[in-house]
């Protein structure tokens, strides 16, 4: 029976009916529901890995060993990832190994907008690109077969779009794939360079066998309109926001699921049947430059935007020159709402206390916390991607001792990295140990709260659990830090609720000459146990007392607003978490309610 | 009850809101009722650092054959907005003649909080005068006189099904196997209190 489904479910479905064994991801938007729903199938024995190159080369290794594996992560998950992926192009397949990358035009959830579908055509791995939920079901199932049949890693492109629609699907049986008898074979395996020379050769070998199978797959198929007049090329989301744009114009299709190699015949054949071809594609002009670089001129870039998603609208208007009759106006400007730091959240004393200290630079990472950067707190000077703060930071402090030298008057900020704790599991730790043995004297904040939140609260290697919610070895901070050469006297665990704590523990980093770093403790707000606990507790102002200074409004809780120049507290919004409270000079708010059992 | 004609019914409905507001539930109702209605339905939500009180909003479409599943500008019939001001945020959204469905509710953002911007005046009777028939009231009231604040959702989800003469579903059993079964009674009530409001009829106090 068909079941509505997002893109995400269908991908975890069609890995289960494709007999896959083993899975590996790191949480990341729009990719983290891959692995939540494949954690639900017994058969399939799955992890979240500490990062996404872990989490392919764990999925590698399955492949290796026989067993039909896949590996999941967003769009920047794969440049941390790059570096197994293009030598599985080398190694290939011996259990089918299905690579997930899930892009983010519009940079909904992201720091960038990379396009991962040159990958293909870099590490020369076949490319699927489903359009809708059915298709991620059924070409995933197929992705397996094909690795296995062309000996190569299958790389799954989907995109925000792809991942979060939800549309009607036919899930199957599962097939049980039995692991394949190991065989060693390290002249297929150990990728030395004279190994990886010979391996070389057959990457173009097989490239002119991908290409023939691009040219006759159901994937690529042409759909011929009532009109010739035009053609359009386009594969992903892009086929459905050309079929939606031009459906009263007759137009015909080449709708491509399978674009990595690209079919050359295929294309020709196309484009000689149309007077015209256009390309739809988001982002980069990744098919655009292909069928260009057969003769064949197009048009993709010169009309639609390279940048943001694309939709019907944009597509139409583009080609045709219509766009829809305008809908209403109200005159009314609504207030920016950019997203913010939850009430209660762990992270803000610690921003609320940076807020408060002059001349640091703060170099913060991937997570919740980026948030920090916002006004009132604006704390933050830069964010890169995941686990550059500590390394970053420590580059910021030489560059600002060697500025010092430059002349008297020059100022040495302390630098403060800020990292959350999945995070520097994550790519932090490499920095830890960097800022070490280098002997900075930037000083490091791990905001620990026990959680992958920004992602939807996945475990990590600091809660405990497992995906599949099994206890296990949690990872101590604090030992890690000490074992990477952290003195002990250098680091300190605070309460992040304790803003007086904070302070004094940054104050105190702030003085070292050696790295030092601080454990801001207490679990995400959000956590359903925590918030269940924390249900009855809120503050209250008291009216009386309050002087309406605002002081608290620093902070930045939304659940504090002004109300006739006193403060008055969200109930509800608010989980007593007290740091508007410590804040308050005159002792006016107090926190009422119990926790509950 | 589906038949021939409801089946080539085809409608998009943007539902928005603030973050944690429950538009995410609203919208798996809808689109599971009107896929048991035979309809093609696709539906697109934003995830991720949309959230944590930001502007959300979740795009539904039905019809014989659904491709994209974005409605854009101009083009949705019903907007429900679970927030009043985010109600003139994507009030372009609408297609001329489509229906407003608005929570008289107001989340003052943080920039409103800290004094870096203002929340609007007379948001109700500003999208009164764009919108002919604008459906508006306070849905978290209504909800809380039935026990819950929370199902303002369901009540909004109600006031949206009348709108858009989606009542041949059978929206109480769609309810039965998509809310969780402690809630399943207060939610038919919100949701009858929102499909009878301003109809006069006493479900709808």
């Amino acid at each position: 029976m068909r079941k509505i489904m997002t893109g995400n479910e269908a991908i975890a479905r069609g890995a289960w009916e494709a007999g896959c064994r083993v899975a590996a991801a790191y949480p990341g938007t729009p990719s983290s529901e891959i692995l939540e729903n494949i954690a639900l199938y017994a058969e399939i024995d799955s992890e979240w890995s500490v990062n996404e190159k872990v989490a392919v080369e764990v999925a590698s290794g399955a492949s290796m060993a026989g067993a039909r594996a896949l590996a999941a992560m967003k769009h920047v998950g794969l440049n941390v990832a790059a570096d197994p992926f293009f030598t599985m192009s080398y190694v290939g397949a011996s259990g089918g190994l299905v690579i997930v990358t899930a892009d983010d035009p519009g940079l909904f959830s992201s720091q960038n907008e990379q396009d991962n579908r040159w990958y293909a055509l870099h590490a020369k791995t076949p490319m699927m690109e489903p359009s809708d939920s059915q298709e991620c079901l059924d070409y995933v199932r197929d992705a397996f077969e094909i690795s296995e049949r062309f000996d190569v890693p299958v790389l799954f492109r989907v995109t925000t779009r792809i991942c979060h629609s939800k549309s009607a699907a036919e899930p199957g049986e599962r097939v049980d794939v039995p692991v394949k008898p190991y065989e060693r074979d390290p002249a297929k395996r150990v990728m030395t360079p004279a190994a990886a020379k010979a391996r070389r050769y057959l990457l173009e070998e097989r490239e002119k066998k991908l290409r023939e199978f691009s040219n006759g797959c159901p994937y690529n198929r042409i759909e011929w309109g009532a009109s010739r007049k035009a053609g359009v090329i386009t594969s992903g989301i892009g086929y459905q926001h050309a079929r939606e744009a031009f459906k009263d114009a007759g137009f015909s299709y080449l709708k491509l699921g399978f674009t990595y190699p690209l079919p050359d015949e295929l294309i020709r054949e196309f484009a000689a049947g149309v007077e015209k071809v256009y390309v739809v594609e988001e982002n980069e002009p990744y098919i655009e430059s292909f069928v260009k670089s057969l003769g064949i001129a197009c048009e993709g870039r010169s009309l639609f935007p390279a940048v943001d998603e694309l939709n019907a609208g944009i597509v139409r208007s583009a080609v045709l020159g219509c766009k829809p009759e305008p809908g209403p106006t109200s005159g009314v400007t609504p207030p920016p709402r950019p997203p913010v730091l939850c009430p209660g959240c762990s992270h803000r004393g610690v921003f609320y206390a940076l807020s408060k200290e002059k001349d640091i630079v703060v170099s913060s990472d991937i997570g919740c916390y980026t948030l920090g950067v916002a006004p009132p707190l604006s704390v933050t000077d830069s964010v890169i991607c995941m686990g550059a703060s500590v390394s970053a930071g420590i580059g910021y402090q030489k560059a600002f001792a060697s500025a010092a030298t430059d002349g008297p008057g020059r100022k040495q900020p302390k630098v403060f990295s800020v990292i959350g704790d999945s995070t520097f599991f994550h790519s932090g730790i490499t920095g830890l140990i960097d800022a070490v043995v280098n002997k900075s004297e930037s000083a490091l904040i791990i905001l620990d709260n026990r959680t992958t939140a920004m992602t939807g609260h996945q475990e990590n290697p600091g809660t405990g659990f497992t995906i599949k919610g099994e206890a296990t070895a949690r990872i101590d901070l604090r030992d890690l830090c000490v074992a990477c050469g952290v003195k002990q006297g250098n680091v300190r665990s605070v309460d992040s609720y304790d803003i007086g704590a904070v302070a004094k523990a940054v104050a105190d980093a702030r003085a070292s000459r050696e790295f030092f770093v601080i454990i801001a403790s207490r679990p995400c707000a959000l956590i359903r146990d925590v918030a269940r606990a924390r249900a009855d507790l809120y503050c209250e102002a008291d009216k009386e007392k309050c002087v309406g200074c605002k002081a608290c409004l620093k902070a930045g809780c939304p659940a504090l607003a002004p109300d006739g120049g006193k403060i008055t507290i969200d109930r509800v919004a608010c989980n007593g978490c007290m740091i508007c409270a410590m804040i308050c000079p005159v002792g006016a708010i107090s926190r009422v309610g119990d926790f509950y059992e | 009850m589906s038949d021939g004609k409801n089946q080539d019914r085809a409608g998009n409905i943007l539902l928005v809101g603030v973050g944690g507001q429950g538009t995410i539930l609203a919208s798996k109702v809808l689109s599971e009722g009107l896929v048991r209605a035979g309809a093609d339905v696709k539906m697109s939500e934003i995830h991720g650092m949309s959230q944590r009180g930001g502007s959300v909003s979740t795009h539904v479409k039905f019809g014989p054959a659904v491709y994209s599943p974005i409605i854009d500008e101009g083009e949705a019939d019903t907007l429900v907005s679970f927030e009043k001001a985010e109600a003139a945020r994507w009030l372009s959204y609408l297609r001329p003649g489509g229906m407003l469905v608005v929570n008289d509710y107001e989340i003052r953002p943080l920039s409103v909080l800290t004094g870096m911007a203002k929340y609007p005046d007379d948001v109700i009777a500003r999208l009164r005068e764009a919108v002919p028939g604008v459906i508006a009231f306070d849905a978290g009231a209504v909800a809380s006189r039935l026990g819950n604040a929370k199902a303002q959702n369901i009540v909004l989800l109600g006031a949206l099904v009348r709108c858009m003469g989606l009542g041949y579903i059978d929206w109480e059993a769609v309810l039965k196997d998509t809310v969780p079964p402690k809630s399943y009674e207060l939610n038919v009530r919100a949701f009858e209190a929102g499909r009878a409001w301003g109809t006069g009829s006493p479900q709808a106090g």
